[in-house]
């Protein structure tokens, strides 16, 4: 039934609908906007026949099969009902808002949010999975926020819409938890498969816990006591949204999902316990808080609480009938209480306030309306003839023959008797005091009737409460009889829809509550003043305070763990590195020589010491910035020591010329950084700082102690062995690096190039501190540069191009390489410049280097690819030996072009930070056009 | 020997952390460079000390382990260029706010919390 599909969609698509005509007049653009959600009621009732002949309508749409996810629809008498009740009251609810609305107010945006609600909650009665119910249930709280807040200017409508928000996603959260369990429990988020196994669901001990989660949802949802009060804030929405949200739709969605939940949740003791008196207590306290309120949609909001308790207390009944009386009177609610709301609307509308102490004597200026909100109560009230009346009686019928409570259980006929009397109490208080009761007081206008097509949907409805009233097996008696049978899941229980059923006890319960309510109204004054005295208890302040706590606390911990300061997100880092480290370090046991040692000689002895002492100074000397520098070379240069003196040439020769290199940059960088730095650390910080770093150096020390001592387990034999037969280089290492993880070194040389590039990027438009003099206030030299240096490095630069392309060469089979050589390359140019100044390199050197870097890395990338002309992997070397007349033998290998490659990303980019760094003083500082 | 180079990557990785605490960014820089020493060190002894040991083919019988040092080598030229970044990104730091604190900022006032200043 592809159809299904439609009636969720077309009202989706309906939500841009309005968008796209806001340039259109505003009866036109709302008669567009009514276009859809109607072809959807014409789906919807093209549908009808077969659900009344007791057929269910399924649609299903695969999407991800192997987790069992579908989109998954289905159509029965419930589903029938509450899409009914969405799309007839929808259409009246857009028809009304054309007049509601000011001009002023946006009613693309209000009619978008409008029909993006209609959606979801045709999403939710149209579900057939579970997970897609809660996903439309979410998207409910999410619309009805956006037009709770529609007035986003007000502060109430903000405060309200997120209190709304905050308590109903609180119980989808709930709800989702509910509907996981019992996915785990029965292995399907299918309705159609879950309604029949509700035997299983309740044996298990997970069910409790399922329940009360599922129950939070409705509960919140529907505005159940204790989360009652959010209904109320909501009132700060447009009247139009009040009348379809807040009593046909959205707080009947949880009424909805115990409903829809009957069959697989309800049976038990637990289910009729919560419900019944959950329902109870909100029934009471609803219709008790209602009578107080002097503003009309506050009472509204209170009634309609009262009256989804009612519901919600029917449905916690242990018999069928009481089922049946719920859904009608679900029916009957959405009616009157729409009409309702739309009226208070008007009165709203049309006389500028809501408050009923200044709202009275209305007759006079709006008859019709008049007459039409007084039938509309009186059908609250459940005066005979109109439809209020009969769900009413059916209710009171049920709540004698109960024995949920045991023998408590005479308590809720008369529990509901008093609830009765109090909603005939606020109903006359809404007729009395708004029509009648004297003349007006101080209204900002003067009231009168509203335009014609406003009052069109009251009429309406007001009309079906009186039908209904008069003849209701014969306009609702089909649906209500589809509706039930789907909610209880079993055959219908024998009922009669009539007015009349004679005298009986509902009927002497009906009469006692109209004579008490009116009662009690005349008697009000006495009320109030007892109720004056009672402390006041705002629930929107102390919601807001208890969301600020919760804020300010969750803000308290964020800011322990981000406080914006580098220091400590490191001091974590390494305490947690410590102490993931400690624990595998114990574990190893007292160190175990497992091969033979080398020998101290004195030599390393002393270059070691000295890198010690060198290390501590660095950090003793740290403020005094250029000694810092020169002990941290001196580090350095022992480390290059160290590589010599352990067969490591290769990695000496590099990190000779990186050290070179790293200090020409730092000494550049010091120029630019404060010179003078006042001392801010305090002692117990040093102290604390001190002894983590100690504690660092102690757990690195005996780890790296420990891995020399453990036996090697060597994968480099293979490397040894398959160097020369399969990469055509004595030198390993190089081979390693040009051929068998060539890829990775092809990432390195372009991390190279974009680290160049970022530095160049940064460098350009850097707003430039200059200083004059240095930190002890000496003047910079302004001598030009030395003559001797120039002399010099000229000489030098030659040979040392010479050498580094001796090296480069060599590298495949003696220490060298494109690294290397393209550091040695590097440095002698680095060495033009600090000799000669960058006018003088300038005029003579016009490469560009930002070429080289993509010169290099497009080189190596080439010669990678050039294997897939052979028909080979990326990077697959290739080197063959050949006879040349004189020379003798030479070897070409296709690693030389790869590692020229290296050897060009390697000059560019350390010319392209250094030089650029170098220029930053002079006019030939890196500009935005990336000119150099 | 053994011993002594795990001694030097001990007292290196404990004055760069050392360091790499401090408030100003030129310290945090060196830090960084000293503990790069002590990472390449580490990663070098991974493959086992060996003096006088062949480097090439053919010169000996016993190589030293050339894995590590492969590793070790585009380490320490990539090391230069992270410490090239930050060293610009700190001076351009400094040049858009003004100070070379690590946060970007100088912390309000002194001693009124803990983690605040060095």
């Amino acid at each position: 039934m592809i159809e299904l599909l439609f009636l969720v969609l077309l009202p989706l698509i309906g939500s841009v609908v309005p968008v796209l005509t806001k340039s259109w007049s505003r009866s036109y653009s709302a008669l567009a906007t009514a276009i859809l959600p109607a072809a959807a009621l014409a789906v919807v009732l093209q549908l009808a026949p077969a659900i009344f002949s007791g057929e269910t309508l399924f649609y299903q749409m695969p999407w991800v099969e192997a987790l069992g996810l579908s989109l998954s629809f289905r159509l029965d008498g419930l589903s029938l009902l509450f899409a009914l009740l969405i799309l007839c009251i929808g259409l009246l609810v857009i028809l009304y808002a054309r007049y509601y609305l000011a001009v002023t107010d946006s009613m693309a945006r209000f009619y978008g949010f409008l029909m993006l609600f209609m959606t979801a909650m045709l999403g939710i009665v149209l579900s057939n999975n579970l997970l897609q119910l809660w996903l439309f249930w979410e998207l409910t709280s999410i619309s009805s926020f956006l037009l709770i807040s529609f007035w986003w200017h007000r502060a109430d409508a903000r405060s309200g819409a997120r209190m709304a928000l905050t308590i109903t996603g609180f119980g989808g959260l709930a709800l989702l938890a509910g509907i996981l369990l019992i996915g785990q429990v029965l292995g399907s988020f299918e309705l159609d498969v879950l309604l029949s196994k509700a035997d299983v669901l309740q044996q298990h001990s997970l069910y409790p816990v399922i329940l009360i989660l599922v129950l939070l949802g409705a509960f919140t949802k529907s505005a159940q006591f204790p989360f009652h009060f959010w209904l109320p804030n909501a009132m700060s929405a447009p009247t139009p949204v009040s009348a379809y949200l807040h009593s046909a739709t959205m707080v009947k969605a949880g009424i909805f999902l115990l409903a829809r939940m009957y069959p697989l949740l309800a049976g038990s003791d637990l289910w009729f316990l919560l419900v019944t008196i959950t329902g109870m207590t909100t029934l009471l306290v609803g219709a008790y808080l209602a009578l107080f309120q002097h503003d009309l949609k506050g009472l509204l909001a209170y009634s309609t609480i009262s009256h989804l308790g009612l519901i919600t207390l029917l449905l916690g009944l242990d018999t069928d009938l009481a089922t049946v009386a719920a859904i009608f009177h679900i029916i009957n609610h959405a009616i009157f209480k729409a009409s309702l709301f739309m009226a208070a609307g008007i009165i709203d509308h049309e006389s500028g306030s809501r408050d009923m102490r200044k709202l009275n004597g209305l007759w006079q200026f709006m008859p019709v309306t008049a007459t039409l909100a007084m039938v509309a109560s009186a059908s609250m009230a459940g005066v005979p003839l109109l439809n209020g009346f009969l769900s009413k009686e059916m209710f009171f019928a049920e709540t004698l023959h109960q024995d949920v409570l045991g023998a408590l259980s005479w308590l809720i006929p008369v529990l509901a008797t008093v609830a009765a009397t109090l909603s005939v109490a606020y109903s006359a208080r809404f007729i009395h005091d708004v029509f009648f009761n004297g003349q007006p007081k101080g209204l900002p206008r003067t009231p009168h009737e509203p335009p014609r097509y406003m009052r069109v949907p009251v009429e309406i409805l007001v009309a079906l409460c009186i039908l209904v009233g008069l003849a209701p097996q014969y306009i609702v008696g089909d649906l209500l009889a589809v509706a039930s049978s789907a909610a209880l899941g079993g055959p219908l229980p024998q009922y009669s829809l009539s007015i009349w059923h004679g005298v009986n006890l509902p009927l002497l319960m009906s009469v006692m509550a109209m004579t008490l309510g009116i009662l009690l109204y005349s008697n009000r004054k006495h009320l109030f003043r007892f109720q004056a005295e009672l402390p006041e208890l705002n629930p929107l302040q102390l919601f807001e305070q208890k969301i600020k706590a919760l804020l300010n606390n969750a803000q308290r911990w964020h800011q322990r763990f981000e406080s914006a300061e580098l220091q400590r997100y490191l001091l974590w880092m390494f305490l947690i590195v410590v102490v993931l480290l400690i624990w595998p370090l114990q574990q190893m046991g007292q160190f175990t020589r497992h091969t033979a040692m080398l020998p101290i000689d004195a030599l390393m002895l002393a270059a070691m010491l000295v890198a010690i002492i060198a290390a501590f100074a660095t950090v003793l000397c740290q403020r005094q910035r250029l000694l810092a520098l020169v002990m941290i070379s001196i580090v350095g240069l022992v480390v290059t020591l160290i590589f010599v003196r352990f067969s490591a040439p290769d990695l000496a020769l590099t990190q000779l010329s990186v050290e070179v290199v790293t200090i020409v940059l730092l000494m550049l960088a010091l120029f630019f950084l404060p010179h003078k730095i006042s001392r801010a650390s305090n002692a117990g910080r040093l102290i604390r700082d001190g002894a983590i770093a100690s504690v660092c150096g102690v757990v690195i020390g005996s780890l790296s102690y420990a891995m020399m001592l453990e036996p090697q387990q060597r994968i480099s034999d293979f490397f040894l062995i398959n160097a020369k037969t399969g990469g055509g280089g004595y030198n390993v290492v190089n081979v390693i690096l040009v051929d068998f993880r060539g890829f990775d070194t092809l990432g390195e040389i372009t991390v190279l190039g974009i680290a160049a590039l970022g530095i160049f990027k940064l460098l350009t438009r850097l707003p430039l501190f200059k200083p004059s003099s240095d930190a002890e206030g000496r003047q910079w030299a302004l001598d030009k540069h030395p003559m001797l240096l120039a002399v010099v490095s000229q000489a030098l630069l030659p040979l040392a191009l010479l050498v580094s392309v001796y090296i480069f060469f060599r590298g495949h089979n003696l220490p060298g390489g494109g690294f290397v050589a393209g550091l040695i390359t590097a440095i002698a140019i680095i060495l033009q410049y600090v000799a000669q100044g960058v006018d003088w390199v300038k005029q003579r050197l016009t490469l560009e280097y930002h070429r080289l870097v993509a010169a290099g890395v497009l080189i190596s990338s080439l010669t990678g690819a050039a294997s897939w002309l052979f028909e080979r992997p990326f990077l697959t070397s290739w080197f063959d030996y050949f006879q040349l007349p004189l020379l003798g033998e030479i070897e070409l290998a296709s690693a030389i072009a790869f590692d020229l490659g290296v050897y060009l990303t390697v000059v560019g980019s350390t010319l392209m930070i250094l030089a650029n760094l170098g220029k930053m003083t002079t006019d030939h500082r890196p500009v935005h056009e990336g000119q150099n | 020997m053994e011993l002594l180079v795990a001694i030097i990557i001990g007292v290196l990785t404990c004055s760069a952390v050392f360091l790499i605490l401090r408030a100003r960014t030129f310290a945090v820089m060196l830090g960084l460079t000293m503990l790069s020493y002590a990472v390449n060190l580490f990663i070098f002894a991974s493959g086992g000390l060996k003096m006088g040991a062949g480097a090439v083919l053919k010169a000996t019988e016993d190589y030293a382990d050339p894995l590590p040092q492969a590793l070790v080598l585009t380490a320490i030229v990539i090391g230069f260029a992270m410490t090239a970044f930050l060293v610009v990104l700190s001076i351009r730091a400094r040049a858009d706010l003004g100070n070379d604190h690590v946060d970007g900022k100088l912390p309000v006032a002194k001693n009124t919390r803990q983690g605040a200043s060095s």
